[in-house]
């Protein structure tokens, strides 16, 4: 079972179809799931305490704004931890509530940056050819992903 | 000011979201099921499917057995908080639920993937050259008249 990072972090899509060929999806639920069923002090509404957005230093300077650094403390161990990736480019669904735009780019450029793991970047699929094609590069990205790990499949 | 101590709700669950898009299945049918299988674990049903809330082997056990139902129909993510916290639920908040339009958006794309899953054990394949243009990233600016659109549809 191989961690997948997924981008969009909130994609239904994909992260039925990382379960569904047996692996393991990195998303935003899985963090803040961390946060939220964790002890402390209250900070609500997400439980991300003062000591996030510090974290978050690692991936972005101190002038830039708390909301990318707080995003960043989320996603950037995923990122660390993942050892594949799917990135779904120009959706639409990650213009607006799923947070800014600047954190987005920062995302898909340190999973790129992350050159030793396999990435697969595709669009959104709009007719029923381009959903063939679609499950069936996802498919594939995965199942290759299944036999490169060689006995790590449970 | 004081710190309040924060006590979580349902530590050690997992709150997993089962949509369903299917001609021939329906949530009501999906829940009276996934009651039938819960054995304690919480259901909760919705207008796009249910939401199930437990100790993690339990609701995989469940999610995989709804899941020949109708397989290529039933799609599963994750969710962080549990039914009806207050921090989500929208009976606090007012309008629809944060993340309600990032699933909207996904779900008018579904029938796509559902075919795509219909076909992906057959050995015609796909085609390829439609897979590069899905690949291609576009290096287009965004268009003022799509952004003039988005505009146009924000909420007032």
């Amino acid at each position: 079972m191989v961690k997948v990072f997924i981008y969009p972090s909130t994609s239904l899509i994909l992260s039925d179809m990382v379960e569904r060929f047996g692996h393991n999806p990195l998303g935003a639920a899985i963090a803040i799931r961390e946060r939220i069923q964790t002890p402390g002090f209250d900070s609500p509404p997400l439980q991300m305490t003062p000591e996030d957005p510090k974290k978050g230093l690692k991936y972005a300077a101190v002038e830039v704004p708390s909301g990318v650094r707080g995003r960043m403390a989320l996603f950037g161990p995923m990122i660390e931890e993942a050892e594949a990736a799917i990135i779904i480019n120009d959706s639409d669904l990650a213009f607006g509530c799923m947070g800014c735009a600047r954190t987005n780019e920062l995302v898909k450029f340190s999973i790129r940056k992350r050159k030793e793991i396999p990435i697969l970047e595709l669009k959104y699929p709009s007719s029923e050819e381009e959903g063939i094609a679609f499950v069936g590069a996802i498919k594939e990205f995965l199942e290759g992903l299944s036999k490169n790990t060689g006995g790590m499949e449970e | 000011m004081a710190n309040k101590p924060y006590k979580p709700d349902y530590t050690g669950t997992i709150t997993k979201y089962v949509f369903i898009e299917s001609p021939d299945t329906t949530p009501q049918t999906l829940a009276i099921r996934a009651y039938e299988l819960s054995e304690g674990v919480m259901i909760k049903e919705t207008c796009f499917g249910l939401q199930i809330t437990g100790k993690p082997e339990e609701v995989n056990n469940i999610i995989i057995q709804l899941r020949n139902i109708d397989p290529t129909h039933i799609f599963v993510k994750d969710r962080a908080f549990p039914p009806g916290d207050p921090r989500r639920c929208r009976a606090n908040l007012g309008g629809a639920r944060p993340g309600y339009f990032g699933h909207e958006f996904e779900m008018r794309l579904i029938k796509y993937i559902s075919k795509g899953l219909l076909e992906s054990d057959s050995k015609k394949g796909y085609n390829k050259d439609i897979l590069s243009k899905l690949k291609k990233k576009s290096t287009d600016k965004l268009p003022a008249e799509k952004l003039q659109k988005i505009i146009e549809t924000q909420e007032p």
